[in-house]
């Protein structure tokens, strides 16, 4: 299915909450969606016949400085074609809801986007750190991250 | 055999009476030299690897660079282990782990540090929020071997470096 006409499907589905299509610079061109509607659209990508977006590969986060992002790669088995999923938030407190109830996948990747970012997916199975210790502070791949001193002891 | 008392020889018939307790050089000597002999020879190090290192380990203790040949054969037991070889990276959520493995060892243990990442953090060292810049900021080390990752035959330089360092322990005799 060709972007634009995915990104139709999505905007008669949903409305307002399909933002835009970022086609050219892409690859693959991702559907920009509102965060919360976030795991809807998801259930409508993964069902619909047309679509079949049967595995999530790859979940990440970014830090795009005045905002955050989280980007999911999708493709299909069935129809061998991909899209991407992007969602802005802010930088206070960003959330969104969890996609690990559509694609069991999802979990690692959002507790590392969790651990590494501080972006909360609310609805998850089990949100926790995954990389670094549980008692770890702060979210390192931030740009604005500090690096502690030392941690239990031991100089960084 | 050396005639010798020191080397452990047969004294002379009409000695002096050896002084007896830490003063007595000549039976502790021996003793000293048998127990080193028997560490050095049957240095059984933890099964612990934690990167690119421990890929060279197994190296080294497989058939072509046999590692049994010095006596070091792996043991997946810290309780029956006398080396840890840090073979790899260490990052902080590892510290803790080593360190109680450290502690679960018997005593007389030794710590190889392997490669660039444990003897300094290696590749890591700068602008690295999780790794530890040297295994030796938790534990302490008797021998470290330079390399990413070294070769085989440095780690047995590494082991016969640390062989060295045994057969020079005093485990009887006073300090001096």
């Amino acid at each position: 299915m060709e972007p634009q006409a995915l990104f139709d499907a999505v905007k008669a589905k949903f409305g307002e909450a399909a933002l835009e299509l970022q086609a050219t610079g892409f690859r693959p061109p991702f559907v920009v969606v509102a965060p919360a509607s976030i795991a809807d659209v998801a259930i409508f990508l993964r069902d619909d016949p047309a679509m079949r977006f049967d595995s999530l590969m790859c979940l990440s986060g970014v830090d795009a400085k005045e905002r955050f992002a989280v980007a999911y790669h999708l493709h299909s088995l069935a129809h061998m074609h991909q899209i991407g999923l992007k969602a802005f938030l802010h930088r206070e407190n960003p959330s969104l809801p969890s996609v690990d109830a559509v694609w069991p996948a999802a979990n690692f990747m959002e507790r590392e986007t969790f651990d590494l970012y501080g972006i909360v997916f609310t609805g998850s199975k089990d949100l926790r750190r995954i990389l670094l210790p549980d008692d770890w502070e702060g979210h390192p791949l931030r740009k604005d991250y500090k690096y502690p001193e030392s941690y239990h002891g031991v100089k960084l | 055999m050396s005639q010798d008392p020191a080397r452990g020889g047969a004294a002379p018939a009409q000695a002096p009476a050896a002084p007896v307790g830490p003063d007595a050089q000549v039976m502790v000597g021996s003793a000293d030299m048998f127990v080193n002999w028997a560490r050095r020879s049957s240095l059984w190090y933890l099964l612990f690897a934690t990167a690119c290192c421990g890929i060279e380990l197994m190296q080294t203790g497989a058939s072509r660079y046999d590692l049994d040949r010095f006596g070091a054969v792996f043991r997946a037991s810290p309780r029956q282990s006398d080396l840890l070889i840090v073979a790899g990276t260490i990052t902080h959520k590892m510290a803790e782990r080593i360190k109680r493995l450290y502690d679960q060892m018997p005593e007389p243990k030794f710590v190889l540090s392997m490669g660039s990442c444990a003897n300094t953090g290696g590749p890591f060292y700068k602008d690295s929020y999780c790794v530890v810049k040297g295994v030796d900021l938790l534990i302490p080390v008797d021998v470290y071997v330079p390399g990413c990752p070294p070769r085989p035959e440095a780690l047995i330089d590494g082991i016969i470096q640390l062989q060295k360092i045994i057969d020079k322990k005093r485990n009887f005799a006073k300090k001096v």
